[in-house]
């Protein structure tokens, strides 16, 4: 007579902790291997070497506490000025990776017979290493038979020593750094074009629009999303420029190459360094700076989320 | 999480030296990096002999290449440590005998006879009062040129500064330039400024400079660098030494396009395989610059540490003492083509080794080790690029000197 016969369909609570919390507890339990080592290996150390960078150690014997005293020495050290200062070279000729990447981009993304093998072509500095890079960046500017000196000499240009000239030097690395950067941005263009929605570029075409203005309005705002990443990829990737600076030049002439990362290494873990304090608070500053970036592009993150 | 690591690390060790004694009476473990082929071959020859003395020691040894050596030897000495590695003698060694990680040998020393027949190393193996290392070998710095060149412009070869200059004047005249010089890593122009500064202000000076006990503005460093000033004005090295590996600086002596350099015993294999042959290739001692001050020379020593976490430390003393011998001295050199430590050890009858030879022993000035293992390896570092600038900008040398001052202030 009363709903006492039909058959419960929803338990009521009594049930265990698991099966009510479920679907609230899945998603941490799949990201918890993530977390503990992103916690073990990113976040711990960040903590370790602010706390180690008020330490003078030398990796081996009892670390001294010394207070700030590795910051001050810093802001009295030249090789870190030449450092900060090739950083900032580095992170604006870095960005040449974006247009020029979108250029070759555009260039690739037809459809001609073959067109597999120019794009495996473009993209193939991006795939070998770093090392390979330098090494042949490095011959190219080999003052005594590298092709580069070859080139300039037959419209009568002496010979120019990039690697070994301090006023050239941090350049000829970024052009060597260029390469395989362009290349990864354009990567990053292509499946973005792939995106591109016909119908739009239909309806601008009616629009009488082309050319210029057709990538300006239409096309450009549509890739928007991979010239976010290819800003982000680029900015890291000149901020931690390192193996590039280390083939091609170990830092020098004098030092004059140096950039934070490498010259973190080089106080830190190299043949004449094992100053972990100094390197740590190098890697500090230059984590600080990373971090203006990251704020800026979260918070912009943020920002467009919410705007649309 | 470290801490625990290391235990794991120490555990995993342990039962391994545990499965092997069951099958081995003893055991030794040897890190070295003499993976280039010659001294590989040298390494390979002394355990197999030292093997073949001690039938029941099992011979454990690891391989390093010589750069990942450089920070390797840091870990394993604290984390996993063999019971003998291979180092150099001088500066260098400081750091792991402050530490704690080398144990020191006087015993070895005193049983065997060392302090007589291997006297000539003991002061560069001495830190504390105490003993660090047997030394085995080692190989002599000087100017290594081109014999058939100097023939051809009729130069002799040159005993005095002003000789040396007037060589050089000479060689320039004919389109040769006088030295070549590779310095993108740094040390070679080490080996220069050593050389400049024991023939200007001598040996102990020299070893008060490394050892941070004399200001970097003093005087007699200026004068040794007006010294060298006088061959950069003159053009005497090559043009953009900066892009060169001391390798790469070898082609244009090669060619005959550069006539001599500065380097040590270890540059003639490579020359040799690049086609000279000894009736071109030369070798001879630094030109004198000032008379009053006593020859010193240039010659590195290369060691083996008893480490101190070591486990088997009495067979690593047997391997130290086996070492130390003069007939094994004179095998592992004869294959190194380097010279042995041991007084009663033969030299090989290379032409270099002979000169080489025949020069240490005369030296009565005293014997440097090398700038970067007789200064403090932050001094090195920043003396060594400081020589490179001079080189390139011998403007800048107060603004240098200055630089090199505030490190050394920092270090003492």
């Amino acid at each position: 007579m009363t709903t006492a016969a039909l058959p419960d369909t929803h338990p009521p609570n009594p049930k265990s902790y698991w099966k009510r919390n479920q679907q609230r507890l899945a998603p941490w339990l799949f990201l918890a291997p993530g977390i503990a080592m992103f916690v073990l290996y990113v976040i711990a150390p960040i903590f370790q070497s602010i706390s180690i960078s008020f330490y003078a150690w030398d990796g081996l014997g009892e670390a001294e506490y010394i207070g700030i005293a590795n910051y001050v020495e810093l802001m009295d050290d030249e090789d870190f000025y030449t450092s900060l200062k090739n950083n900032v070279i580095w992170l604006v000729l870095y960005m040449l990776a974006l247009p020029a990447g979108l250029f070759v981009a555009l260039f690739l993304n037809q459809t001609v017979r073959g067109i597999r093998i120019y794009k495996s072509l473009f993209f193939f500095p991006f795939v070998i290493s770093q090392v390979v890079v330098g090494l042949v960046f490095s011959w190219f500017y080999d003052p005594s038979f590298g092709l580069f000196n070859i080139v300039t000499g037959w419209f009568g240009a002496d010979p120019i020593a990039i690697l070994a000239d301090e006023r050239y030097v941090t350049y000829g690395i970024i052009a060597a750094g260029l390469w395989p950067q362009t290349a990864y941005c354009m990567i990053l263009y292509l499946t973005g074009l792939n995106a591109v929605d016909p119908e739009q570029i239909e309806a601008a075409r009616l629009d009488n629009a082309k050319g210029f203005k057709m990538l300006w309005y239409v096309v450009l705002p549509q890739l928007k999303p991979a010239t976010f990443i290819a800003v982000v990829v680029t900015v890291i990737g000149a901020l931690r420029s390192f193996d590039l600076i280390s083939i091609m030049t170990d830092g020098g002439p004098y030092g004059t190459s140096s950039v934070l990362a490498f010259y973190m290494y080089e106080q830190a873990f190299s043949e004449y360094g094992f100053r972990m304090g100094y390197g740590a608070a190098i890697a500090v500053v230059l984590f600080a700076i990373m971090m203006i970036y990251i704020a800026f592009f979260l918070w912009k993150m943020y920002r467009d989320e919410r705007g649309g | 999480m470290f801490k625990r690591t290391k235990t794991l690390v120490a555990t995993i060790a342990a039962t391994t030296i545990l499965a092997g004694s069951a099958w081995a009476a003893g055991e030794l473990i040897i890190n070295t990096d003499t993976s280039d082929p010659a001294p590989k071959k040298a390494f390979e020859d002394v355990i197999a002999g030292f093997e073949a003395e001690y039938p029941d020691i099992e011979v454990t040894w690891n391989l390093f290449d010589h750069e990942g050596y450089k920070t390797s030897i840091r870990n394993f000495l604290t984390a996993d440590a063999p019971d003998l590695a291979n180092w150099y003698a001088g500066n260098r060694m400081l750091p792991y005998v402050n530490a704690g990680l080398f144990e020191p040998i006087d015993d070895v020393w005193e049983e065997n006879g060392l302090n007589e027949s291997l006297a000539s190393a003991k002061g560069s193996m001495t830190i504390d009062g105490k003993v660090w290392g047997v030394p085995y070998t080692y190989y002599q710095w000087g100017i290594y040129y081109r014999k058939d060149i100097f023939e051809e412009q009729g130069i002799d070869v040159p005993k005095t500064w002003d000789d040396f200059i007037a060589a050089g004047e000479t060689l320039k005249a004919a389109g040769i330039t006088p030295i070549t010089i590779g310095t993108k890593y740094l040390w070679t122009a080490g080996g220069v400024f050593d050389y400049l500064n024991l023939r200007t202000n001598g040996y102990d000076f020299h070893m008060a400079l490394t050892k941070g006990e004399v200001a970097w503005t003093d005087d007699r460093v200026k004068a040794t660098m007006a010294n060298w000033k006088q061959l950069l004005d003159a053009d005497f090295f090559i043009e953009n030494h900066a892009a060169y590996s001391w390798q790469e600086a070898l082609a244009p002596m090669v060619q005959g396009d550069a006539a001599m350099y500065v380097m040590g015993n270890f540059a003639v294999a490579p020359l040799r395989e690049a086609g000279l042959t000894d009736d071109q290739l030369g070798f001879m001692q630094f030109p004198i610059i000032n008379p009053d001050v006593p020859v010193a020379e240039e010659a590195p020593t290369d060691t083996i540490h008893l480490t101190a976490n070591g486990k088997n430390k009495e067979n690593a003393k047997k391997f130290l003492a086996y070492l130390a011998r003069a007939d094994v001295q004179t095998q592992i050199n004869e294959t190194l083509g380097q010279l042995p430590i041991h007084k009663d050890s033969t030299v090989g009858d290379d032409k270099f080794l002979q000169a080489g030879y025949e020069m240490l022993s005369n030296t009565d000035g005293g014997i440097a080790q090398f700038f970067d293992r007789d200064a403090p390896a932050e001094m090195a570092k920043a003396g060594m690029e400081g020589f490179q600038e001079f080189m390139v900008k011998p403007d800048r040398l107060d603004k240098i000197l200055e630089r090199l001052e505030k490190v050394r202030a920092r270090i003492n």
